[in-house]
Parts: structure tokens; C-alpha cells; sequence
């Protein structure tokens, strides 16, 4: 058996982000990484622009080729662990290996949801994309079989991401997407509205309110779908795009509490002395709830790590809580969302929005007791950021509304010692 | 740490400061052919907010934990622990808008025609920054704090 | 509305190769001369508004722009010049009277032109200042007829005269009385930085010294004037000196006027007057109408700051000054200050200021031969002011007879003073002449201060290189001594009252 002070297990957001608090900590304490992914830490959300051809490999490192060798961590890439026993401080990895702990972190990711009764999801020619390696299959799978059409299943990030890929290899797409409008859960209405125009117009077909009810096979490989009223639509690929899970095989019966997620606290410790869990795999403070809850996004993860490393190191850092937020730019309109963006009726929240539809650019802001709580913008992103700092740091924009939906709203209007505290370059929250 | 500090009480509102960041991280290097034919596909990596008699330059804070390095996907943004400094490598830049969406400040921006996000790096190639040079009320000061 | 037969002052020409639409031009110009047109992506102007400030021409990045005085080509007469008509049509569109500000710009109005200086050659040695000591420190105040000496048992000896509180100056030159109201906070801030960085003082002129510049009394001359403005026991106390302000260069004989709109809080504070209400100096003061009752005025206030200030007494150089100065030092005043016909200001009636009053040359000539005359020059120091524009109009006039002179809109000019003469339209666009807050941002009081500290080091260094020139190597030895200026171009009867050779005598 080995062992080392630390264990990370995952080599992504949250991994990398533990190396470095751990290091900023502690610059020599012996640092053990394993991952079941073989490549060097790669940025995951690349994979689909690598399909589309806009990164190359080199292109999706996250990290330099020697980042490990420069923070001193020994890798163990291309190994999968199996299981975690607290009680003896080891992990257990899926070809025997045993590695002892002092202080461990799981950052395993989430893995993706595959739908229960799809006949035909696990033919050639369907693929779920999550990793390098898919994306690489993806790849050989299109020129194999000379596809030229395409179905993604779900209208989520993950899928329009996808979709973006599949275009700009030349396919014909089309998306399903089971709720009434694509990324129903991050965009509200108008929003989405103009992002399915902008998918339109790129040539993609948008189904919503459907679904697919079983992918149709040709000489044993997927040929296409069919959906729920009988309509069929030929597609040599499929794309199973309809969301991701915390990954939670490593850590049944361990003792370690779950519920969607490995449940997480402040300092990013689980219920179980030495362990410390970060980024999809967790389940940690959300910053407007105040609940734990699972948001599974690279700043989360990264920022997760880091605080857990610098704690599993003898640090003591508080995690403020995560802000479920993402931006995606799809056919060339971007679009960013963070927070409450479509808040139920009657709880008093308050809505603000400006759309011009002939520019596609649209604003909405989302308040509750004037603080802000949500926003969307399409279009003129720039300065989103400003926003996500006065959510973040919980600044009262009493009095600010208005000046907050204008186009060329800017620090100059924000309270002064919100205003103070990030130019002086202490971030949000010092 | 070098930081760039805005004199909010001496800036004038003349926005030299974005004509010749605009200028220094062009590819001719010169104000007329920068402006002719780089304006709109390149943008000053500096912004001069105005509200009534007041008025300020935001750029990059390089902030001692920054927001917009935790939520680079692709490591294109980067801090040096060393000098403390923000740095964005173009090359590695996608344009998924995570920093602009992140940066307290608003001081990213899209370079649009490039489709890459476009910062302040403090003129590291040429020594002081053209803002800090060339502000005509030195209200824009580059200041060392050592923390 | 009839049409208006007044045309524009100025020409801007800009550069359509070189402009690069980057709008400078449009945010700096206050008189809303330029403006952006987003349909057409062009900089348009309205040349009527233009005062030629040269703002926009100093900050275009490409030096795109081009400002150029436009004459209306009126039919050639000497007489009725074009400024003449167009003052009149000015004049008969609003019935008004014509406002100025700084100096009289009319043609003749220098004399210092017509004085030239002496340097030795092989019969009387030349001083090289780099190699030798040269003295330009001034002490203003009276000094005693005779001084008496004490000798202890050693038989060292110590002063027994008392001696009157005395002004130490490192160089000859202060600044002259600008008040906080006239400009800016920015640039009475620079100037009061620049004196105390350089050994010298600054004025507050009539406006009051706002508590924020009390760290700067020990630099400053606070003035009381007609309006009485900001004077209190504190004011007079945090100062240097006490200087009574009875007249102005630029405007004699009249009174001054800072409109409502100019009286902000600060300015409210310092004048302690009402916010928005208007600040009026009268013409004259209301309790001096005499020599007597100057006295009681430069009595009380030497009572007030208990004999340890000097107290200075301001006048407009006007027919009589020389039998005014001789009163003025018998009322017991310390310092007799006389601003000349060129003295500038931030407005004043145009007829006044380029009719009323003499040449500070001639006036300064004559106070000086008047005290002496009267054996009682040592009782007062005379400062000189109005319109001094290098270190040869300052050694010109320290020969002729003044301690020190005092410089305004050299000052200003350093400060980046353009010399528009629209200083009462309170739209500066460099900053100093106004109170807008989104143009007195633009002077930034540490360069202020450091560019009215180098023009300071630059004259001093000038003038000491003049003296050495004539072999005098302390500031002392230049007073009053004619015999190094020589007159050129001037009547007998102008040599006789400058009290100066003609040039080959
Ligand atoms: C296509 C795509 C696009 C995305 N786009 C965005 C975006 O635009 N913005 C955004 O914020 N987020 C995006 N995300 C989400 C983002 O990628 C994740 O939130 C982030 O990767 C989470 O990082 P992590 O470190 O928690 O885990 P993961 O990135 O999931 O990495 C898990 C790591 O653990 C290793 N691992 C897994 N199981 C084991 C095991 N049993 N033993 C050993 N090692 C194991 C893996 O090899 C991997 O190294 C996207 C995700 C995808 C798939």
C-alpha cells in the first residue's frame, strides 16, 4: 500500500483548484492525483469546441504540460478509484491498488444522465458527451459513417453546446427538448427566444415540448428517432444531452452523507473527518438559499477546491457559497444568466427588463427587498460581471434600478464602498 | 504587486487613457491606422465611466483572488503568484465570456472581431502602460503595493 | 430674433486625414464648440462659440485641430479695427457693457521693452552663479532707520533695535492675490503649494482662506477687502500677513462682482456668505475715507495679530500714487503693494480695464524717488505687480526700486492659463478660472504645483545669472539701482520720471 498526505481524486475544475489552494498553503506536503481520465488536466467544457474544430488538443490543456511537475504532485492518470474507506483512510482503486490518506478530496465530477427506457440508447451511433474521450469518438464516429444529420436530445447547455460543435462540422441538426423552450432552467422567456431564433437562423430545427421515444436502427447503428406522435427524423449520430449527476459509486456505503450530492459544508468538509468533497460530485452552500444544493459549473468546482485544499492543508477558508451562473454564446449571441432568472409570481420579487429585439439585446434583472437576486442579459454582455458582484455581495441597489437596465451602467453608480472594495482589487467579499 | 490607481478627483473625462490603450495593443502601433482600420475589431482594454462632473478609468484590478482565473475554463487567464499580476493569453481564449460574467469591475472585455477576451496587461511588453503615460492629468498613477 | 452681425473670433480647422473621431475634442470644450454626429461617425463644430483656449488643440491626440484667430475681413481701417465693430454690434445687441478679464491686451502697454540692462566688461568682474554664492533672499517690512547694537562683557555684540515682523522670501517673487471664487479650488490649492514648497507666499486675495488651506497660513498673505469677506480673528491669525486691499490693477476705482451662481458650499465657507447668493465688493471701502482712516483699519489690524504681522496695503496704480504710497507708509502700513495698468483679473468692465490707471513702471519709479525724497523708504517694503512676464520685467522693476513683485497670470499661464480673457463666462476649460465641477478636475494641484515651483526656480535662476552679469551678486545691491538700466526709445520727460540714462549715456 502507498501513501500520501494528500489524495485528490479528479483531474478537472476542482482537482486542479485543490492542488493550488493546498500549495498556496502548504508548498511541500506530498500530493497524490489520481483520475480514471488518461489526458492532462484539460478544460471539459472544450470538448465541444474541439468537435467543432475551434480548439485543437493543444488547446484544451487547462493547466501547462509541467503544471504537476512545478507544484510537485505525483499523478496517477488512467486509474479509476473504486471505493473509500474512512475508517482506514484509504482508497481503493478499481485494479487493486490501495492508497492511504491523510486528508483526501473527492472531486470526481458528475457523471451523465442517461434516459431509463430508450430503446436503442446503447447502440452505435449514440453518444452521451461529457469527456475528451467522447469527443474524440464523436469525431471518428462522423467520418466513419459519413454522418450528415444529427439529433441532440436536450436543449440544456451540454446540448446547444453540442450543437454549435455538430454545425460547424457541416451536420444538420436537430434539437429535442422536452420542456416548452430551450434552457428553461437558466433563461426565462424572452431569452430564450431570441437564442432559438439565433438557432434558427444558424439552420438547426428546435422541437420542443418533445422528446424521443426510441432511436431508430439501420444494420445495427443508429439511423434516427422517433418521437412520441410517430414523426421520425433521420440522424446518423444521436446525442444524449438531457443533464448530468454527482457521480456518487465511489462513496456508496462509506459512510459518507449524500444526498443529491456528497453533502459539503463551509469548508468544503463532508461529515467524515479528513474528507473533503468539491465541485458536480458535491453538494455545498448555495449563496441565495443559503441551502446546500448541487450547482455544477467550472467556477464553483475551481473555487470549491481551492478552498477545500487550503483547509485540508491547515487553512481555514469559508466557502461563500456558490451562484448558479453560466454564459454560452450560441450562434453568435451571447447570453449570460446568473441567479433567480424566472422567480415565481406573487413572492415578491421584483422584474425588470429592457428588450430591444431589433438589436436581440436584452436585459432583465431580478430583485428581491432591492437586492438583486437574478439576471439575464443577450446580446451587449459586457460588464455582466459588475452584476454578479452586487449579487454576490449582497449590495442594496436601492434607488439604482434604472441605471442598472441601461446599456452603459458601470461602477460609477454603485455605492462607494462596493465600488472602493473592488477596485482596490479585494473582489467582493473581503 | 504593480496596480494601476484612478485619481477619481483628477479625472477630466478626456478618455486618452482608451484612445492610446486602444493604440498600444493594436498591430500598427499608430493612432490614425489604428483608428482607420482596427477600430471595432479591437477595443481599449481601459473604460472611462462618467456620471454627471465625475468620472473615473476601471481596468483590470488584478485582484489578489480573481474571480475571472477561477472561472476561466480554458487556463487562458492566469495569476502570477509571484508578481501578482492577471494575465490572458489570447491564444487560448475562446470567447465563452466566464470572466466577463465573473469581474466585479466590468474590466473585460470582448474583443469583438477576434471573438477573444480582452484585458488590461498593465503594457508588460512595452514598461509603462500608454493609460498611465499618456493621461494628461496624471490621474491614472501606477502604484507598487507590496502586500 | 433679428440676425446677429457679431461672427466668429475663431477658425477651428480640422484635419480630416488626421481625425480620428475619438471625441476628446467634444468632451473637453466647454463652450460645446464641437459635437460627435454618430450618423455620419464625424466631429462637427459651431465656430461661434469658440473662445480660443486651445484646449482641444493642446489634447487632440493626431493634432488634428487648428484654432486660428478669424478676423472678419472688414474693410482696412485703423481706426475701426475689427474688434472695434464687433464690440459695438456686441453692444448694441444687448445694450450691455463689455466684460474682459486679464490684462489690458492693448497694444502698448509694456515699457519694460523699452529698459535695457547693464553687465560688467573688463573694468568690473562678472559673478558666474554656478561658482558663487548669489543671494535672492527678500525681506519685507520695516526696517529701522538706524540700528543699535548692545555689546556684552566679551564685547560681542547683540541687536537692541526691535525690529518690525518681516516677510522672508527665497526669491523676489510671490504670487499675486487670486481668490478662491475666482478660481479654482484646484489652482489656489497650486498656488499655495508651490509657495510654501518654494520658500515664498501666495495670496488669498478678497475671497477668504478656506480651512483646508490653513496648513498653507504660514505661506499666505490674507487680503481685507471692501466685501470683508471670510475675515475673522481666525483668518487673520493663520496668515503670514494682513494685506488691505483698497484697489486693483485691472479695475480701479471699482468694485468686483462673484455671481450667486459661482457661490457654492466651499465657497459659501470660505466668504461666509449664503450658498447662491452673490458676493459684491464694493467700489470703495465704507469706513476709509481718508489717510486717518486707513490708519485705524491698519492699526486694528496689527492690534488683532498683536504686532507680529506685516500689514500690507493695496493699491491701483493711478495719477497720484506717489503722494498716496507716502500716506499709506505714514499710516503705518509695512508694505505698499502697487498693481499696475496691465494687472489682470477675471473680469472687469473693458473700457476700465484698458483706460484707467498708469504703467506700473512709472508709477513704481515714482513711489519710489516720493519715499525716498521723503526719507521714510525704509519704513515700508514696495511690491510691484501687474503684468510681469519674466525674470528681466522682475529685475527691471527690483531696479527701479520695488523689494518684490508679485505675478498673477504668469502664474496662471503656468498653471496652463491660455489667456482666452473669458475668465468671467466661469467655463475654464483648463480648470482654473471656474467652478463647475466637471472642469476644475482638469488642474490637478500637484502638477500645479510643481510647474509653478519650476517657472519660480527658472526666474530665480535668471535672475541671479543677470546680476552676476552685472557683478552683483545679492538682490539687495539691485534695489533701486538705476544706474543698471538704460532707457531706449523714450521721451526725456519718461527717462526723467523712470529716473533712468538713455541708452549710450
Ligand atoms: C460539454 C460541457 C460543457 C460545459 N460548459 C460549461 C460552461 O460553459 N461553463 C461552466 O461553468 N461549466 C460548464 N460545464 C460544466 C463543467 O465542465 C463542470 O462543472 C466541471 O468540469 C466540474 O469539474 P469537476 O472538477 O467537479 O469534475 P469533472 O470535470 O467532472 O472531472 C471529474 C474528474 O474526476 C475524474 N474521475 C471521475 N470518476 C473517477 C473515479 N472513479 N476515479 C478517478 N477519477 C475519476 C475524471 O477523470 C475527471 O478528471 C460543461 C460541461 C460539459 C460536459
Amino acid at each position: 500500500m502507498t501513501s500520501t498526505k494528500y489524495l485528490i481524486i479528479g483531474n478537472s475544475a476542482a482537482g486542479v483548484g485543490c492542488v493550488e489552494g493546498i500549495r498556496q498553503t502548504d508548498p511541500t506536503g506530498e500530493i497524490t492525483l489520481l483520475a480514471k481520465e488518461t489526458e492532462h488536466a484539460y478544460s471539459r467544457p472544450l470538448i465541444t469546441y474541439l468537435l467543432g474544430g475551434k480548439v485543437d488538443e493543444a488547446g484544451m490543456a487547462y493547466r501547462p504540460a509541467d503544471f504537476y511537475v512545478q507544484q510537485r504532485v505525483k499523478t496517477m492518470l488512467g486509474v479509476e478509484a473504486a471505493k473509500v474507506d474512512p475508517a482506514a483512510k484509504t482508497v481503493t482503486c478499481a485494479d487493486g491498488q490501495v492508497i492511504g490518506y491523510e486528508k483526501l478530496l473527492i472531486a470526481n465530477g458528475g457523471k451523465p444522465i442517461t434516459p431509463p427506457n430508450l430503446p436503442g440508447a446503447d447502440a452505435p451511433g449514440v453518444f452521451t458527451f461529457t469527456t475528451w474521450g467522447d469527443a474524440r469518438a464523436i469525431e471518428q464516429y462522423i467520418a466513419a459513417n459519413d454522418v450528415k444529420e444529427a439529433v441532440v436530445i436536450g436543449g440544456g447547455l451540454i446540448g446547444l453546446k453540442s450543437v454549435e460543435a455538430l454545425t460547424a462540422r457541416g451536420l444538420k441538426v436537430t434539437v429535442l427538448e422536452l420542456a416548452p423552450r430551450i434552457l428553461a432552467v437558466t433563461l426565462d422567456q424572452d431569452a430564450s427566444d431570441l437564442l432559438a431564433g439565433a438557432l434558427a437562423s444558424a439552420g438547426v430545427k428546435l422541437l420542443t415540448n418533445t422528446t424521443a421515444q426510441r432511436v431508430d436502427l439501420e444494420n445495427g447503428k443508429a439511423a434516427g428517432v422517433t418521437l412520441p406522435d410517430g414523426q421520425k427524423i433521420a440522424a446518423g449520430l444521436v446525442i444524449l444531452a438531457i443533464g448530468v449527476l454527482p457521480d456518487l459509486s465511489l462513496v456508496a456505503g462509506s459512510g459518507i452523507a449524500t444526498e443529491r450530492g456528497i453533502l459539503a459544508d463551509e469548508r468544503l468538509a463532508t461529515n467524515v473527518e479528513g474528507v473533503y468533497a468539491a465541485g458536480d460530485v458535491a453538494q455545498a452552500l448555495e449563496l441565495l438559499s443559503g441551502e446546500r444544493r448541487s450547482i455544477p459549473i467550472w467556477p464553483n468546482a475551481y473555487r470549491q477546491g481551492f478552498i477545500a485544499g487550503v483547509n485540508m492543508a491547515g487553512g481555514d477558508k469559508v466557502y461563500e457559497g456558490g451562484l448558479a451562473m453560466n454564459s454560452v454564446e450560441i450562434c453568435g449571441l451571447a447570453t449570460i444568466s446568473a441567479g433567480i432568472t424566472s422567480p415565481p409570481e406573487g413572492q415578491g420579487y421584483q422584474v425588470l427588463t429592457k428588450l430591444d429585439p431589433k438589436t436581440k439585446n436584452y436585459r432583465k434583472l431580478v430583485l428581491k427587498d432591492h437586492h438583486l437576486v437574478g439576471y439575464v442579459l443577450v446580446g451587449d454582455v459586457d460588464r455582466a460581471g459588475i452584476i454578479t458582484g452586487l449579487i454576490k455581495g449582497r449590495v442594496e441597489v436601492k434607488g439604482l434600478e434604472e441605471k442598472l437596465l441601461a446599456p452603459d451602467f458601470g461602477l460609477i453608480s454603485l455605492p462607494a464602498m462596493h465600488r472602493e472594495r473592488v477596485t482596490a482589487g479585494l473582489g467582493v467579499w473581503s | 504587486m504593480k496596480r494601476i490607481v484612478a485619481k477619481e478627483e483628477y479625472c477630466m473625462n478626456c478618455r486618452l487613457c482608451e484612445v492610446y490603450c486602444l493604440v498600444s495593443h493594436s498591430r500598427s502601433k499608430d493612432l490614425i491606422k489604428a483608428f482607420r482600420q482596427e477600430r471595432g475589431e479591437i477595443v481599449p482594454r481601459i473604460t472611462v465611466e462618467r456620471l454627471g462632473p465625475v468620472s473615473f478609468a476601471v481596468q483590470c484590478r488584478h485582484c489578489d483572488e480573481p474571480a475571472c482565473v477561477e472561472a476561466c475554463m480554458t487556463g487562458a487567464l492566469h495569476r502570477d503568484p509571484a508578481t501578482g499580476e492577471v494575465t490572458h493569453d489570447p491564444q487560448r481564449c475562446v470567447g465563452c465570456w466566464m470572466c466577463v460574467m465573473v469581474c466585479p469591475t466590468g474590466a473585460i472585455r470582448r474583443d469583438r472581431n477576434g471573438h477573444v477576451a480582452a484585458k488590461c496587461d498593465l503594457c508588460l511588453e512595452t514598461g509603462t502602460p500608454a493609460c498611465v503615460a499618456n493621461c494628461p492629468n496624471e490621474a491614472l498613477v501606477i502604484e507598487e503595493d507590496n502586500d | 430674433m433679428s440676425k446677429r452681425l457679431v461672427q466668429a473670433e475663431f477658425n477651428v480647422e480640422r484635419d480630416p486625414e488626421r481625425c480620428i473621431q475619438c471625441q476628446v475634442c467634444v468632451r473637453q470644450c466647454s463652450n460645446q464648440v464641437h459635437a460627435y454626429d454618430a450618423e455620419s461617425d464625424q466631429v462637427t463644430c459651431d465656430e461661434a462659440s469658440c473662445v480660443g483656449c486651445q484646449r482641444c488643440a493642446t489634447l487632440c491626440p493626431t493634432n488634428a485641430l487648428t484654432i486660428k484667430k478669424a478676423p472678419p475681413e472688414f474693410a482696412p481701417d485703423n481706426n475701426w479695427t475689427s474688434d472695434v465693430i464687433q464690440n459695438i454690434y456686441r453692444q448694441a445687441e444687448t445694450g450691455g457693457v463689455l466684460l474682459s478679464a486679464m490684462g489690458n491686451d492693448t497694444a502698448k502697454v509694456s515699457w519694460w521693452d523699452n529698459i535695457l540692462l547693464n553687465a560688467s566688461q573688463v573694468t568690473n568682474p562678472s559673478i558666474d552663479p554656478l561658482r558663487e554664492p548669489m543671494e535672492l533672499t527678500t525681506f519685507l517690512g520695516a526696517k529701522p532707520n538706524a540700528v543699535e547694537l548692545n555689546f556684552d562683557d566679551q564685547g560681542g555684540p547683540s541687536l537692541a533695535t526691535k525690529l518690525a515682523p518681516q516677510l522672508v522670501l527665497s526669491t523676489p517673487i510671490m504670487f499675486s492675490a487670486m481668490s478662491y471664487g475666482a478660481i479654482s479650488y484646484n489652482a489656489f490649492e497650486s498656488l499655495a503649494r508651490a509657495a510654501g514648497q518654494y520658500g515664498t507666499f501666495a495670496n488669498s486675495g478678497e475671497g477668504g482662506l478656506h480651512k483646508d488651506f490653513w496648513p498653507h497660513g504660514p505661506n499666505m498673505i490674507v487680503q481685507v477687502a471692501s466685501g470683508r469677506f471670510g475675515v475673522d480673528i481666525d483668518y487673520l491669525k493663520v496668515a503670514a500677513a494682513v494685506e488691505i486691499k483698497i484697489g486693483q490693477g485691472a479695475k480701479p476705482g471699482i468694485g468686483g462682482h462673484l455671481p450667486g451662481e459661482k457661490v457654492d458650499e466651499r465657497i459659501s465657507q470660505t466668504r461666509m456668505i449664503p450658498v447662491g447668493s452673490d458676493a459684491i465688493s464694493p467700489a470703495p471701502h465704507h469706513d476709509i475715507y481718508s489717510i486717518e482712516d486707513l490708519r485705524q483699519l491698519i492699526y486694528s489690524l496689527k492690534e488683532a495679530t498683536r504686532y507680529q504681522k506685516p500689514i500690507s496695503v493695496k493699491i491701483a496704480a493711478v495719477h497720484n500714487v506717489a503722494a498716496i504710497a507716502s500716506g499709506i507708509v505714514r499710516a503705518g502700513a509695512d508694505i505698499v503693494a502697487i498693481d499696475g495698468y496691465k494687472g489682470g483679473t477675471g473680469a472687469a468692465p473693458t473700457m476700465i480695464r484698458n483706460n484707467v490707471g498708469i504703467p506700473i513702471e512709472f508709477a513704481l519709479a515714482a513711489v519710489d524717488d516720493r519715499l525716498r525724497q521723503e526719507g521714510i523708504r525704509n519704513q515700508a517694503s514696495v511690491v510691484a505687480c501687474g503684468g510681469f512676464r519674466s525674470s528681466a520685467d522682475v529685475v527691471k522693476a527690483i531696479a527701479l526700486g520695488a523689494d518684490a513683485v508679485y505675478i498673477g497670470t504668469a502664474a496662471l499661464v503656468a498653471l496652463g492659463c491660455h489667456l482666452c480673457q473669458k475668465c468671467y463666462t466661469g467655463k475654464c476649460n483648463w480648470g482654473i478660472a471656474t467652478q463647475d465641477p466637471y472642469l476644475t478636475r482638469r488642474l490637478n494641484p500637484e502638477i500645479g504645483a510643481r510647474r509653478l515651483v519650476n517657472l519660480l526656480r527658472g526666474w530665480s535662476h535668471e535672475i541671479k545669472e543677470m546680476m552676476g552679469g552685472m557683478g552683483i551678486n545679492a538682490i539687495e545691491s539691485l534695489r533701486g539701482n538705476r544706474e543698471h538700466l538704460r532707457g531706449v526709445g523714450l521721451s526725456d520727460r519718461e527717462l526723467s520720471i523712470l529716473g533712468i540714462k538713455a541708452a549710450g549715456e
